[in-house]
């Protein structure tokens, strides 16, 4: 696979009765001691990428693109899985490791495993067919970025033990399994869920595949996530110290741990106290550290915010995993960008947190001491009262959990589950003292010794191996349903699949979505109904607003609105912009040394900007004057006629207007000036005008009379190799 | 109906007996208890199995998901999950000397439990 290839679904669906996943189990990033990049050394990165997208700053830091220590997660789960491969592509480039799939909705009560690629709804189901595609996508991809990529999704539902063989089979790297959350948010039975976690960790144990808790879900459906705190340390080592004795490694049990509150409550103040005290508590068990999503509304930006707030407390405690919510989450299932922006904000934030407890230290005294012991001695409280009410059982059916009051106190709101109630009620089955299951991997009694086997030995033995010693047994099923699976789904947009087609996306390949953002001089109610009607008039079908934000209660209000077009691009019908073509450094230099000339340059108007007209023109940064250009510099806010008549005297072959400033237009209106100035001096013909800013269009610059224009990216050898080409020109014209 | 249980926050009285415990002290005891709360909770599922344990295990045995679920649901019919599944297929395959498979796909099929129950009853 090319970089500059798209990637072939067909073929990645293709001979997937015979794909063998590479390797089984979880890997964490390799660290990389006394790490340099460009002039900075750092304290906390893993090793480098072979192919990436670096942040977009790091074009002023010799293209960098450091990796932070912490495993990097994003969730990937748009209904098709197909088109979630090429997302997965996005992200790992912009530095994710860590790719979890969410399940389709209702998944939690299908008893079975889902078989062939339906379609799914908030989610993907999760089949072998589905997953064999996506691990050998990811095979691909991890060999693209130089970094192995953990691939996750959930072992959890009625039928958890199933899907954790079906995981280790197919080389799935960690889960989330946690049978509190089947009970508390799935209403799947409490003893048959405990029952089978035990079966579903050994297995994962087996196959070395990661485990994540589910606790981080009270946080979410807590009506004040603050006062969840004493039970989420409750829930956090009822899940741990269950898996411990079943048999699975601390390394590989991980907390999912959020913090509870976002600003505008004091964020810090509440969730870092919180922090401590379950890393205190929870030492030696690895650390997720997820990012809240409680209180996501569909500002982007705003959740964006939290999210970094979340980071600066992964970086003062600690993190093994950090976890990414997409900033769109708020308002729509994840679109491709959201995920790449996701990852961009962890990266940017980890590596510039870079050393932070190596620079600042969290006090151990005062508030922060008195802080973390109180919740500790609240989770504490909570467990003794638990096990005097009879255990774990009837404390939940007590409505113990997920109640609004900061224990001790309560509510009176917490979630109430009956033992002997929800999905699998009454479907466990005491074992004779003749039970057998001969397969390894396999929790509780098992008279092995009916049949001759001491423990030590594999069960498998009996029947000549099971599938995790011979995976030629697995049996594996294509499709069953005729209607719903990915051929049909992609026969659909076949005609956008690597053709001259094209169509924007967010999730789907050619799903026409786009989003318009504007801004009106009006009140929210009247900006929403004009903001749709804009939307009719461009044409846009299934138009919605997504996002409306008070500028201003009269003045203003700002709308981003989606909606699809139904017209699809002929790539071969564009006009692309010619690449200019660039002169070889030993070229121009000879050409200056034999032709030397000078110009002259400035910022114009009232702009005092100066940094990048500097960098075009200084030796030091590799411009212009590099190549022996004289350069007569004029410093910022130089009137129009003070460059042309300097230009006059100095008898300059060229003029470089710098102009950052572009409200209403001012950049244009200067470009436009200079160039009637020099008319009307009389030297225009042989006067070379050339305008460079952040805001300049190439385009636009020409049709107010310059002879180039140069935008953002623009560096010396550019400028350079433009003049002398220009200057060749004149000569030969003359 | 039920009252709602409420309480007003009385951390302050309850917490009297960790007040002089070390840091070291609550975070072992805040262990005993997890581990109090647990242990009652791997006793049941060392002793019990359930339909989902049961197909894990015959997929181990290399049934697909479908054939599993088949097998299971004809144990349960017959009153046999206390044996195990995979117990059920392997005694099978020994009695009648044919593979795994073709003794699951056959008790999926709902052939052959009575040869199987008879041979536990004489071993009981």
């Amino acid at each position: 696979m090319k970089p500059t290839d798209q990637m072939n679904i067909h073929e990645i669906l293709s001979n997937l009765e015979n794909y063998v996943p590479r390797r089984s189990g979880w890997i964490w990033r390799i660290p990389e001691s006394n790490a340099v990049y460009g002039n900075y050394e750092y304290n906390d990165l893993s090793t480098p990428l072979t192919n990436s997208v670096p942040l977009p700053a790091s074009k002023s830091f010799h293209h960098i693109d450091p990796q932070p220590i912490q495993v990097i997660t994003t969730e990937i789960a748009s209904g098709r899985f197909e088109d979630d491969i090429r997302r997965m592509r996005m992200a790992a480039w912009h530095g994710a490791d860590h790719i979890m799939v969410i399940r389709t909705a209702g998944q939690s009560h299908f008893d079975g495993l889902i078989e062939g690629t339906p379609q799914g709804v908030g989610g993907v189901p999760i089949s072998r067919k589905q997953i064999r595609a996506q691990r050998k996508a990811l095979d691909m991809i991890e060999d693209e970025v130089g970094r192995p990529i953990n691939y996750h999704s959930y072992v959890s539902g009625v039928a958890g033990p199933e899907i954790a063989v079906m995981f280790a089979e197919e080389g799935v790297n960690g889960a989330h399994q946690d049978p509190q959350y089947n009970v508390l948010y799935r209403n799947i039975n409490m003893i048959r869920s405990f029952v089978d976690a035990a079966e579903s960790k050994k297995i994962m144990k087996h196959a070395g595949i990661l485990q994540i808790d589910g606790a981080h879900n009270a946080n979410a459906t807590a009506m004040e996530a603050s006062k969840v705190m004493p039970e989420l340390l409750v829930q956090h080592a009822i899940n741990s110290m269950f898996s411990v004795k079943v048999g699975m490694d601390k390394n590989l049990i991980a907390l999912s741990t959020v913090p509870p509150i976002a600003s505008p409550a004091p964020d810090l103040k509440v969730n870092l106290p919180y922090a401590v005290a379950l890393r205190d508590f929870f030492e030696g068990f690895k650390m997720r550290a997820q990012m809240n999503t409680k209180y996501m509304e569909s500002s982007t930006r705003e959740a964006t915010v939290t999210h970094v707030m979340n980071m600066f407390i992964s970086k003062l405690t600690s993190a093994d995993i950090q976890s990414t919510i997409t900033p769109d989450e708020g308002r729509n299932v994840p679109w491709h960008m959201y995920n790449v922006e996701a990852c961009d904000t962890a990266k940017q934030t980890l590596v510039g947190l870079d050393g932070l407890l190596d620079i600042v230290e969290v006090k151990k005294e005062g508030y922060m001491k008195d802080k973390v012991r109180e919740i500790k001695e609240r989770a504490v409280l909570f467990f003794e009262e638990l096990l005097e009410t009879g255990g774990y059982f009837e404390a939940v059916e007590k409505g113990f959990f997920i109640d609004s009051g900061n224990y001790p106190e309560r509510n009176g709101d917490g979630m109430k589950r009956a033992i002997h109630g929800g999905v699998g009620n009454d479907s466990i089955f005491e074992r004779d003292k003749d039970y057998f299951a001969p397969v390894p991997a396999h929790f509780g009694m098992n008279n092995v010794a009916q049949y001759g086997l001491s423990e030590s030995e594999n069960p498998s033995k009996l029947i000549q191996g099971s599938t995790f010693e011979d995976r030629k047994k697995i049996q594996y099923i294509d499709e069953l349903d005729e209607s719903d699976n990915v051929n049909v789904r992609m026969s659909e947009s076949e005609k956008y699949r690597m053709t001259n087609l094209v169509k924007p996306e967010v999730e789907w390949l050619a799903d026409g979505v786009i989003v318009l953002d504007m801004t009106l001089p009006v009140s929210v109610k009247y900006a929403e109904a004009a903001a749709l009607e804009i939307g009719r008039r461009f044409n846009l079908k299934e138009a919605i607003v997504i996002h409306k934000e008070i500028l201003h209660p009269a003045e203003a209000t700002r709308i981003q609105l989606k909606g699809k077009v139904d017209f699809d691009i002929d790539l071969t019908k564009l006009v692309l912009e010619e690449e200019p073509i660039l002169l070889s450094d030993e070229e121009m230099r000879s050409y200056v040394e034999k032709y030397p000339f000078k110009i002259v340059a400035g910022t114009v108007g009232e702009d005092e900007h100066s940094v990048g007209l500097r960098e075009i023109i200084d030796i030091k940064h590799g411009g212009i004057e590099k190549y022996g250009i004289e350069c007569e510099y004029l410093g910022t806010s130089v009137p129009i006629a003070k460059l042309v008549d300097a230009a006059i005297e100095l008898n300059a072959k060229a003029i470089l207007i710098s102009t950052i400033i572009s409200h209403d237009d001012i950049h244009y209106k200067n470009m436009k000036k200079i160039h009637d100035y020099a008319i009307e001096k009389g030297v225009r013909g042989q006067l070379i005008l050339i305008a460079g800013g952040t805001q300049v269009s190439p385009e636009l610059a020409k049709k107010q009379g310059m002879d180039e224009g140069f935008s953002r990216g623009t560096k010396g050898h550019h400028v350079a190799s433009f003049l002398i080409s220009k200057l060749k020109e004149l000569d030969n014209a003359n | 109906m039920a009252t709602k249980f409420t309480r007003l926050d009385d951390y302050e009285s309850r917490r009297v007996h960790l007040k002089n415990l070390t840091d070291e002290e609550l975070k072992e005891y805040f262990w005993k208890l997890a581990d109090q709360t647990v242990s009652p909770l791997l006793e049941l599922a060392k002793n019990n199995t359930s339909p989902s344990i049961e197909r894990s295990v015959l997929m181990r045995m290399g049934f697909s998901s479908m054939e599993a679920k088949a097998i299971v649901d004809k144990v349960i019919a017959h009153q046999m999950m206390g044996k195990g599944c995979g117990h059920i297929v392997y005694r099978y395959s020994t009695l009648k000397g044919i593979s795994i498979r073709e003794a699951g796909l056959s008790l999926s099929g709902d052939i052959g439990f009575d040869e199987v129950l008879d041979s536990f009853e004489v071993n009981l």
